[in-house]
């Protein structure tokens, strides 16, 4: 048999990972050591890490710095409640209906990375940045005041009130602006989620190894350079973004069909800069940091909800340890040695 | 627009020694190149010519303009004046990425590497071009792309062989030791299969030993590959040692084309670059 490379073995470690992550928290729902705080965390937790696996492909990757990934999630969000919504006379399947939310959520979360992609794109320097910001704003303010509602004829559209949508006696309603989605057919499943990530985990790990992938890097490492090598820069970058406001979308439509209701000021800039948190944390290009940094920081503010009034400083703190830990070579050269140590010794033990 | 006067001009050869090459087909022809950078002109009348094997030197002392004439040709900047024709073909128009797929590869003064790769990953940037397969066929591991890669691997293993490099292909690029990125950048660029090979100093930071063997490599290359090459360097042995024609360069304009030997003996070579001899 070939010799798998490192990179390959790191892949497989972090499809263990999840998996593992699903199996645990089925054995202790099974068991019921499963508390009600923490298992209505564990949907959020699964869009969440999929919102830091796509943000590290633009920000690890691709090497641009987008401050709007939550705009992409609540585009995500709200066009999956109103798929999901919409087709609940046509398809009783809950399955199915959430499957057509992630898939047209994903897909019109990336017509809005290109609509944003195109122009930011071609310039140089952090001009994404800037942009990013001020999308995730305007999406929130849009969907602040959109409202959308359904009867007989199809969807009606309106940015002014409920009663100008003008619906039939027996229309609902579906998005009523700053109330945002009510009434929402919980559909998201820990399982859907779970497969989700493992998908984003597959498409990102396979591309970095791939042509576009190395294209991508490339980029990031030297523009002039890959320009030399004839490689087409604005192209992969968009490629990048594009596919990271996908991922984000389907996030947020798995985000937004586990609630019953979900309103636009959820996804803000606090919410970008969490995930950004999460990246930045779980190191700037590493999956694996990612996921677990999505993973623990989403339950670390429950877990210390008992201590309310110190809530966000022991988080706070948290933060800053983790920083200094992280990015000190130091300290992870002496935590490294000392796991390094204790395995050898469990080894010797054993043998 | 259409007011631009029409004069009749005879034009020198752009070649470097005229009268022995005037009938060879030009792979590269530059006339009149020429660029300005607000009031400032960088290069101004830049004519070379070359044919398709030749390996020929730029050289002038700092600052006289060369690496702009590698930045104009390969369209970092866009020249205000003149031609560049590639196998006849007018570069005007074209950005970095197509003149690169056209036929024009570099390598950089300061080291352009992907630094955070490995080594075989940055050649195979280089081969990207020449790699087929799409994004989804990349993501799905479909058989095309087992077979472009493994072809991949095999091109690069091979290129990466010219420097005795195939060892290192795991290795992170911005890990390798100075003289050994220099030899990683010339193989990257050798990767985009150029007709012409532009070197921005080969061998700056590389020591006589690896200069030497610096010098037997881009023959080779030329040999090999047939292709040209036209290379900036400070080093006179490896110059005057490996290239057939050197163009001088000094405050952005040519005062001197020929064979080593003529160059040697040129005055105005010898004035730009130990000064004018006062009369005692």
């Amino acid at each position: 048999m070939k010799k798998l490379s490192k990179q390959t073995i790191s892949g497989f470690i972090n499809y263990g990972i999840i998996i593992a992550f699903f199996l645990l928290f089925q054995i202790l729902a099974a068991t019921g050591n499963l508390g009600s705080s923490l298992k209505g965390q564990l949907i959020p937790i699964c869009s969440y890490i999929i919102m830091a696996l796509s943000l590290n492909l633009v920000v690890g990757i691709s090497g641009e710095l987008s401050l709007g990934h939550a705009g992409f999630m609540s585009v995500g969000a709200f066009t999956g409640v109103v798929v999901a919504n919409s087709l609940s006379d046509h398809i009783s399947n809950g399955i199915i209906r959430l499957l057509f939310a992630l898939v047209i959520g994903a897909f019109v979360a990336g017509i809005a990375g290109i609509v944003i992609g195109i122009p930011v794109l071609r310039l140089r320097g952090d001009y994404l940045a800037i942009v990013t910001l001020a999308f995730g704003e305007i999406i929130k303010n849009v969907l602040n005041c959109l409202y959308v509602g359904i009867d007989s004829r199809g969807l009606h559209f309106s940015l002014k009130d409920e009663p100008s949508l003008h619906l039939e006696p027996g229309g609902r309603t579906i998005l009523s602006g700053p109330m945002g989605a009510l009434g929402i057919t919980k559909l998201s499943t820990f399982f859907v989620g779970i497969v989700l990530i493992l998908l984003v985990l597959f498409y990102i790990q396979n591309l970095v190894k791939s042509r576009p992938g190395r294209a991508i890097a490339a980029i990031r490492d030297n523009r002039i350079a890959a320009e030399a090598c004839g490689i087409p820069v604005t192209k992969y970058k968009l490629m990048a973004f594009v596919t990271s406001a996908a991922m984000a979308g389907s996030a947020g439509a798995l985000y937004a069909l586990n609630f019953s209701t979900v309103v636009p000021k959820k996804f803000d800039f606090n919410t970008s800069i969490l995930v950004l948190v999460f990246v930045v944390l779980g190191g700037i290009g590493n999956l694996r940091g990612s996921i677990i940094a999505a993973a623990v920081l989403t339950v670390l503010p429950e877990l210390l909800r008992e201590f309310q009034d110190y809530r966000m400083l022991a988080y706070a703190i948290v933060l800053i340890l983790v920083m200094l830990i992280t990015n000190n070579e130091k300290a992870m050269f002496i935590i490294n040695n000392r796991l390094k140590s204790v395995f050898k010794k469990l080894r010797k033990e054993r043998a | 627009m259409g007011n631009k006067d029409i004069k009749l001009v005879q034009l020198p050869s752009p070649n470097f020694v005229p009268e022995r090459d005037a009938n060879k087909p030009l792979m590269l022809e530059v006339s009149h190149l020429g660029i300005d950078f607000g009031g400032l002109t960088a290069v101004n009348d830049f004519n070379i010519g070359m044919s398709p094997t030749e390996i020929s030197g730029l050289i002038g002392p700092n600052g006289a303009g060369k690496t702009t004439v590698f930045n104009l040709l390969t369209k970092v900047y866009e020249p205000t004046r003149g031609t560049i024709l590639l196998d006849g073909k007018d570069t005007h128009g074209m950005n970095t990425i197509q003149v690169n797929q056209a036929g024009i590869a570099r390598t950089f003064q300061n080291i352009r590497l992907f630094d955070k790769l490995t080594v075989e990953d940055n050649v195979k940037i280089g081969l990207h071009n020449s790699i087929h397969y799409h994004m989804p066929t990349g993501v799905f591991r479909l058989p095309k792309y087992w077979k472009e890669e493994k072809r991949a691997h095999d091109r690069a293993m091979e290129l990466l062989s010219i420097f005795d490099m195939q060892d290192m292909s795991r290795y992170i690029a911005g890990s390798l030791p100075y003289g050994a990125q220099r030899r990683l950048e010339i193989v990257r660029a050798l990767a985009t299969e150029p007709k012409l090979l532009l070197l921005d100093e080969p061998a700056a930071g590389m020591n006589p030993s690896e200069t030497s063997e610096l010098m037997e490599n881009i023959e080779k290359i030329r040999d090999e590959f047939q292709i040209a090459i036209l290379l900036i360097e400070h080093d006179m042995n490896l110059v005057m040692g490996v290239c057939e024609t050197i163009a001088v360069l000094n405050f952005g304009e040519i005062i001197a084309k020929g064979t080593p030997s003529d160059i040697q003996n040129n005055p105005k070579v010898i004035e730009a670059y130990l000064g004018k001899q006062e009369e005692v």
